[in-house]
């Protein structure tokens, strides 16, 4: 296979195709971008990329940046995580007889829920049209299930919240409190999917650690809000929420930095960046104050609303590390011009096993072609293709996809099969 | 021909029926034969016209002829202008190695069979016509704007004065009485050709074969297959340079085919959520009084 090393990899070669000259200028210009992008402050002169060679039409966005509003979508990420988790707390602590534990728990779900409706009913286009959302039930629009979701989990959290404050009513409250228990773990994460779902690049290639980044994040804010709420003799399990969270949220986004590589440079850097390292220290001392602040009832107060302020810019950094890899064409371009080449590859040395190799040559001398149409310039058996791709079912699928795998997941793969680091494909 | 195409959530062989049309019309579409393209925007003046899109900014960008800078609610065709040297001395009808040429482009909806903004759409706003289209019902859509980073192409956008989301019909009320579309109608070189799917791709293979025999080996056909991330396109195109010089993503991917792994790791996450809290709660019965 190809060894990465410039002038003997045919991908690489292909990429010198024609119009180098228009190519090459949007490229340069891609270069400078990137050279002013360094990563954060303090963290030495290292690129996180080294000079990404991509082509762009004149620079511009290949997909649209989301239209989604600040702070309103953010905060309707933080305060929907606060409030789905809260209802798990509330239960569990209504089922220990933590009264003022699950009290505080219900108040921050009815709190947590109201703000992140209100928020999302505000970032609406047309937001007296908002009732259209239950004109259908679609499950391939996560927005939809949110949704649903969300209809069936308010009303229960508030007749929790209302039941718990006045008194009246206790048995249809506890039946609202399981069921805002049962619908909260759902409301913490739909929303992950909601941001991964898109053609956003920094998002969607997250997508696989996105819902436990934003699960951890939910409970250390609802751990955290119960902290500062709550009665101190009742704390204790909310404690060890805000901590466990905190740790998963940690440890999720920390997967997720280390699975995307070079990928994750929106996370890393400019606003964003900042927001998530500021994130990250705030969960760091959250997690600490908590762990360390069991007689300071002032110690514990802070400790939650650090753990607060941190899930709230988690989920800010997030959502403009997302605007950020939208608006640059070479986080789009790049993974995807790798992804073709790879496949690329692979099929021009499947082609040249039985002695055709003719589309090698083609590409090793620079020529372009068409892409959707090189299935006919090779054409191994289908058997071949099936002994490669287990698992597809064999139903004529072409041979240079191995079908239902995202394709980055096996492009990674074969990466690691031949040895060869992502980053030898930057020059 | 076997069909090489997954079955997606909304697109698949045939979308119109799979989408629930038991009988329809041929599936419609665009071949955009950039190679003949003027870039005198005929479309994107035919396609306004007919369509009453509102007049966008008027700025020069500075990029060649181009101000209307991409796709977006209000531009439902748009022209690119890329200036490039010419790939080189085997390409004759190119005269000296290293000279300039100009390459037009008319970008529109790719109606893919597999769409995303359709697939993502939580009102039912966006539909599958019968002629296979993608379509927004303006009368249903609340601006939601989840559309809008579905697309990976960056085709649908949310106007700023109604809010609604809009893009390119395939001018869905002219086809359904049988005429072509405005753009279609308008282009003076026939670089845009309107017809049957199935049809236009044969003519775009010959095509392309014809433009590689004449010395330009760089010419290729964009999302002409049904085999790419998108499982066809309904409107796809000649190039004679990689798609991201003309501001097309190299290798598009509908963001909802991975959506079931993404509802699983959710599922997962939700669960952990549900363990973090009883794991809290284990073993810390001793403040209770």
């Amino acid at each position: 296979m190809s060894t990465g090393q410039p002038g003997t990899d045919p991908a690489r070669e292909m990429n010198r195709g024609p119009a180098e000259s228009s190519g090459g200028r949007h490229a340069r210009q891609g270069q400078r971008q990137r050279q002013g992008r360094r990563r954060g402050s303090g963290r030495g002169e290292q690129f996180m990329v080294p000079r990404a060679e991509f082509r762009s039409y004149y620079g511009r966005p290949v997909i649209k940046e989301p239209v989604w509003k600040e702070p309103d979508v953010p905060a309707y990420l933080f305060f929907g995580g606060l409030a789905g988790a809260s209802s798990v707390l509330a239960a569990a602590a209504q089922l220990t007889g933590r009264r003022g534990l699950a009290c505080a728990a219900k108040a921050a779900a009815l709190g947590g829920i109201s703000v992140s409706t209100v928020a999302l009913i505000n970032d609406l286009g047309r937001p007296a049209r908002f009732h259209h959302m239950l004109r259908v039930f679609k499950l391939s629009s996560p927005m939809s299930v949110g949704s649903w979701i969300l209809s069936a989990y308010g009303p229960a959290a508030g007749a929790a919240a209302l039941s718990d404050f006045t008194g009246f009513l206790p048995g249809a409250g506890a039946a609202a409190t399981a069921g805002a228990a049962l619908l909260g773990p759902a409301v913490t994460t739909y929303t992950a999917v909601l941001l991964c779902d898109t053609a956003v690049p920094a998002w969607h290639e997250a997508h696989r650690e996105m819902p436990y980044v934003f699960a951890g994040s939910a409970a250390s804010a609802a751990g955290g809000f119960a902290l500062l709420a709550a009665p101190a003799r009742e704390a204790e399990p909310a404690r060890r929420l805000a901590i466990v969270g905190a740790a998963v949220e940690l440890t999720a986004k920390k997967l997720l930095e280390r699975r995307l590589e070079s990928r994750a440079e929106p996370y890393q850097t400019g606003r964003a960046g900042a927001l998530l390292r500021a994130g990250e220290i705030l969960t760091f001392c959250g997690l600490a104050g908590a762990g360390l602040s069991r007689r300071s009832r002032a110690g514990s107060a802070a400790s939650g609303l650090a753990l607060l302020a941190a899930s709230a810019l988690t989920r800010f950094g997030i959502f403009e590390a997302g605007r950020i890899s939208a608006r640059h064409p070479e986080y789009t371009v790049v993974p995807q011009r790798e992804r073709k080449q790879a496949r690329e590859a692979e099929a021009a040395t499947l082609a040249e096993r039985p002695g055709q190799g003719g589309f090698v040559a083609d590409l090793r001398a620079g020529g372009y072609r068409a892409r959707d149409s090189s299935h006919r310039l090779r054409s191994p058996g289908r058997g071949d293709h099936r002994e490669r791709a287990p698992g597809c079912g064999g139903v004529g699928l072409a041979v240079r996809r191995a079908p239902r795998r995202p394709r980055h997941d096996r492009d990674r793969r074969a990466d690691l099969d031949s040895g060869r680091d992502r980053r030898a494909l930057y020059p | 021909m076997s069909i090489t195409e997954r079955p997606g959530l909304t697109g698949g062989a045939d979308p119109a029926e799979r989408a629930g049309w038991s009988e329809h019309p041929r599936r419609m579409g665009f071949f955009t034969d950039t190679s003949v393209c003027i870039g005198c925007k005929a479309c994107e003046v035919a396609c306004k016209e007919w369509n009453a899109v509102p007049a966008g900014a008027l700025e020069l960008t500075g990029m060649s002829f181009d101000n209307t800078i991409g796709l977006s609610a209000s531009t439902w065709r748009h022209v690119a202008f890329i200036e490039q040297q010419a790939p080189g001395p085997e390409g004759p009808g190119h005269g000296v190695d290293g000279a300039m040429r100009w390459l037009m482009s008319s970008d529109v909806c790719k109606h893919c069979s597999e769409a995303g903004c359709l697939d993502v759409c939580p009102t039912g706003a966006l539909m599958r016509t019968e002629f296979g289209t993608v379509v927004v019902q303006d009368d249903v859509c609340n601006g939601c704007g989840y559309c809008v980073p579905a697309c990976p192409f960056g085709v649908i956008g949310r106007r700023e004065d109604d809010g609604g989301a809009h893009k390119c019909t395939l001018c869905y009320d002219r086809l359904g009485v049988g005429m072509e579309p405005a753009c279609a109608k308008a282009c003076p070189t026939d670089s845009i050709q309107f017809g049957p799917l199935d049809e236009l791709r044969e003519r775009a293979q010959a095509r392309v074969a014809d433009l590689q025999q004449a010395g330009h080996p760089e010419a290729q056909l964009y999302l002409e297959g049904t085999d790419n991330g998108i499982g066809g396109a309904g409107a796809f195109f000649l190039l004679l340079d990689q798609p991201e010089v003309y501001g097309l993503p190299p290798d598009p991917v509908v963001p909802t085919r991975s959506l079931p792994r993404m509802w699983k790791h959710a599922g997962l996450a939700a669960a952990g959520v549900g363990a973090m809290v009883v794991a809290a709660f284990l073993g810390s019965r001793t403040d209770v009084r």
